[in-house]
């Protein structure tokens, strides 16, 4: 039996506003609520919303058989809660049908497993109690942000107790292997290891409007063919992409929606695929054997690496100088504090800051709400000072308290 | 005493320095019971001309020239270049204008006279601005009386030399900034360069700002040093500007830089300070204001110095940003690599907040007793950093004394030092 695991991304961030210099010690608010929920309510309209209706329509018809899997970042589900409750609502629909499966990440989509264990823990546990409430599950299949993983990553998550966990299976990761099979972590051997068909993934993400693309125009019974001209013995194609592929990277006019509808009916006519989740994928398929990622591996960029969101002087300065009040901010109790804390820890923010443009640089503008990684930088750093003073305020607040309390 | 003067901006609507020295000067030269016709390119209206007479170069009608004109145009033509240059503004500034400033610079031909739009600032056209101005300046000149001409920088040179030649009065050429200033010496724009050295040639006296253009003024554009007369600006007002200190939202002592990001301003240098002060003592936080074509560099060294946590850039500071910046401020750095005169020390100090310039500048001339390191000296510059922040006593002695030296720098008196030059001239 051949399977395809779709797994779909849904993120957004909460941007920060212009945060001037002299609001420092003056302005609490960050995030910059009028574009946020703009912008949530365009990306709704144009995928959100149709894309669910598309996979529940899919559901419906082919009776449990069509599966898909998700993970929402803590930042995207509030920002539902805040501004479009209908969008959860949808997901909601798509939850009860027992055909959808949510991963688990981390709330703030954060690079927190790159500083600390401890904030990277308390998040993950944070999502996972979201996606109780709405969804009703208990994820069992780890996502990291952007796809980040390495042994060490895959050490922390086996010990939280996970089955399963994603990651990219690009040629530069994987050298010879092919990414059509069920792994295991090479440090970790009961933790599975789901790896991203990039080029499989990336046609549909990336290319299915290129018209200089050989592959042009993509249709649901060429895809399926090039499905059907895999090794027989490859057992797991695994479909992971940013969610917004539907309707917002691809506009509705490049047809994205009607290879989406299109696609499992050629699949279950036509080939001997079947969709799959990741935990289903984890629990059912024996794996080919264990792959092992020293050094972190993620899906963006040419690189695959961590140099999307670190590595430069602005964003390692401005990562370092945020990690470096996790201590107080831990000690602090404030609901505000902490909520901050949660979403200034966001990689968005980071991303903003890349200076490797050239390459890359579509991606990075995507919803960038920067000129330049300077201004970026810049703004944040504003920000940062401003956190630091509250979280100083605050810590001083709560030892008076504890003083307080021992007289 | 009429004198036929050609600016190039004027409060409220500057860019730079230049603008705010012409006001104070009009102003001290009306006390000294001089006139003054007031030429700019553009007029916004909103200027206080209540010293002088202002005239608007934009739009003025412009009757054909006569044959004599056209040689003399001719003549100066071959400078003319259609280059593409900024001589104050920071590329990014210049961004901003430089659409709208394409669109803005026409030039409508009437059957009897040709009317030339100006723009005023610093953009794309510039060049062609500076020589329209002079073709305007030749109308004025006919239709007006004066005794001396006096232009400002190079911007109204051209403007000047014609009008000399056609009215055979005496020049004076100001000087508040050099190409040499302004590139660091490093890429010269050889058009200004030319611009400023035959205007400066056409002069009959130069007043400089400080002693420092003058030896610029002497040693690279070769001036007789006899011609050259070293006229330090002023300040409007000395006055003691202490606004009610603000609540401190900082803990640590905040060390200030107001000023365009570029290379003349010395910003690089200002970060390495910091970053030295910072490696001893964590209780400092520096912040700069200011845009420039040097911003993203100094933004990735302090990036790379890790001390961004404490170095704050605050962009362009508008209207009373500057005060609230000076009034939490415990020392204002000018680090500047060559700076004419500046302004913004005595500014820092009217808000008693004391002062580290750089031996490269003009203003240091005047304030004897404030502290002065060159502005390569990094380490000088973080120890007179950290002494001035750190020892009240040094910071009030630093002010209590500048303040006095401000004191004796009056635009009354400053102009009635440009009037003896123009009635010296005037007598010959």
């Amino acid at each position: 039996m051949k399977n395809i695991c779709f797994y779909f991304q849904v993120h957004q961030p909460f941007r920060l506003k212009r945060y001037h210099f002299f609001n420092i010690g003056k302005d609490s608010n960050y995030f910059d609520d009028d574009s946020n929920s703009e912008i949530l309510r365009k990306v709704a309209h144009n995928c959100y919303l149709p894309a669910n209706r598309v996979l529940l329509d899919l559901i419906h018809k082919h009776g449990g058989k069509f599966k898909v899997s998700f993970s929402i970042s803590g930042a995207a589900i509030e920002q539902f809660e805040l501004y479009m409750p209908e969008v959860l609502e949808s997901f909601k629909e798509l939850a009860r049908t027992g055909c959808v499966e949510f991963l688990a990440e981390t709330y703030g989509h954060s690079l927190a497993i790159l500083k600390s264990e401890e904030e990277f823990k308390a998040q993950v546990a944070a999502h996972t109690q979201k996606v109780q409430q709405h969804f009703g599950q208990t994820p069992t299949v780890f996502r990291n942000t952007e796809l980040i993983y390495s042994d060490h990553i895959g050490n922390v998550v086996a010990g939280m107790g996970y089955k399963a966990m994603l990651a990219e299976g690009a040629d530069n990761v994987l050298d010879w292997k092919s990414p059509n099979y069920l792994y295991t972590s090479a440090t970790s051997p009961d933790l599975k290891l789901l790896l991203k068909n990039f080029r499989l993934s990336d046609d549909i993400a990336f290319r299915f409007s290129n018209h200089e693309w050989s592959g042009f125009p993509l249709t649901a019974d060429k895809f399926v063919g090039w499905l059907n001209d895999l090794p027989a013995d490859e057992q797991l194609v695994n479909l992971f992409m940013d969610y917004e592929t539907f309707g917002e990277h691809q506009w509705v006019t490049t047809g994205i929606f009607d290879f989406l509808k299109a696609l499992p009916d050629m699949v279950f006519y036509h080939s001997a695929f079947e969709f799959i989740t990741p935990a289903e994928a984890a629990k059912t398929l024996t794996s080919a054997g264990a792959v092992s990622m020293p050094n972190p591996v993620s899906w963006a960029d040419e690189e695959r690496d961590l140099s999307a969101w670190l590595g430069n002087d602005l964003q390692d300065d401005a990562f370092g100088t945020l990690y470096s009040l996790e201590a107080k901010v831990k000690a602090c109790d404030d609901e505000k504090i902490k909520r901050d804390w949660l979403f200034l820890q966001t990689s968005d923010h980071f991303y903003y800051m890349c200076t490797k443009f050239f390459a890359d640089g579509d991606v990075h503008k995507y919803f960038n709400p920067y000129y330049t990684p300077y201004d970026a930088f810049m703004n944040y750093m504003n920000v940062i000072a401003d956190f630091t003073l509250r979280v100083e305020q605050q810590c001083d607040k709560s030892k008076l308290k504890d003083q307080a309390l021992a007289f | 005493m009429k004198v036929l003067m050609f600016g190039w901006e004027f409060p409220p609507n500057i860019s730079g320095g230049l603008g705010t020295a012409c006001y104070g000067l009009t102003k001290g030269l009306a006390e000294n019971d001089v006139d003054i016709i007031f030429v700019m390119p553009k007029a916004y209206g909103d200027e206080d001309a209540s010293n002088f007479r202002l005239v608007s170069a934009d739009g003025m009608p412009v009757h054909t020239h006569t044959a004599t004109y056209r040689t003399l145009f001719e003549k100066m033509m071959y400078w003319e270049v259609n280059s593409f240059i900024i001589p104050y503004l920071s590329p990014e500034e210049f961004l901003l204008y430089s659409e709208e400033q394409l669109a803005n610079t026409s030039k409508t031909v009437n059957t009897a006279s040709t009317r030339y739009h100006f723009t005023g600032k610093y953009g794309k056209d510039l060049l062609t601005e500076v020589w329209n101005y002079a073709r305007v300046a030749a109308e004025i000149v006919a239709n007006n009386t004066f005794d001396v001409i006096h232009v400002h920088d190079w911007l109204s040179f051209p403007a000047g030399i014609i009008a000399k030649e056609i009215s055979g009065k005496p020049l004076v050429a100001h000087l508040h900034a050099t190409e040499f200033d302004r590139s660091g010496g490093n890429k010269v724009n050889e058009q200004i360069y030319e611009i400023e050295r035959e205007g400066l040639h056409h002069a009959d006296k130069i007043i400089a700002v400080s002693e420092l253009t003058r030896q610029i003024v002497i040693n690279n554009y070769g001036m007789a040093p006899e011609k050259v007369f070293t006229i330090y600006n002023a300040v409007d007002d000395t006055s003691v500007n202490e606004a009610v200190k603000p609540e401190r939202i900082f803990k640590e002592k905040i060390i200030s830089y107001v000023g365009r990001i570029t290379y003349q301003k010395g910003p690089d240098y200002f970060v390495e300070a910091a970053g030295k002060v910072l490696k001893e003592d964590k209780n400092f936080r520096f912040i700069m204001a200011g845009s420039g074509d040097m911003l993203h560099q100094v933004v990735r060294r302090a990036a790379q110095l890790r001390i961004s946590s404490h170095f704050h850039f605050a962009g362009f500071l508008k209207g009373g940003e500057v005060g609230k910046l000076f009034a939490m401020s415990d020392a204002y750095v000018m680090p500047s690599v060559s700076e004419p005169f500046g302004i913004s020390p005595l500014e820092a100090l009217r808000a008693g907040v004391p002062v580290i310039i750089s031996k490269q500048s003009g203003v240091r001339e005047i304030l004897t007793r404030a502290i002065s390191v060159d502005f390569f000296d990094v380490d000088a510059m973080a120890d007179a950093i950290h002494a001035v922040a750190t020892y009240k006593s040094l910071a009030n002695m630093v002010v209590r004394d500048s303040r006095i030296e401000m004191q004796n720098l009056k635009w009354i008196s400053q102009a009635a030092k440009v009037k003896e030059l123009y009635q010296d001239l005037v007598k010959n």
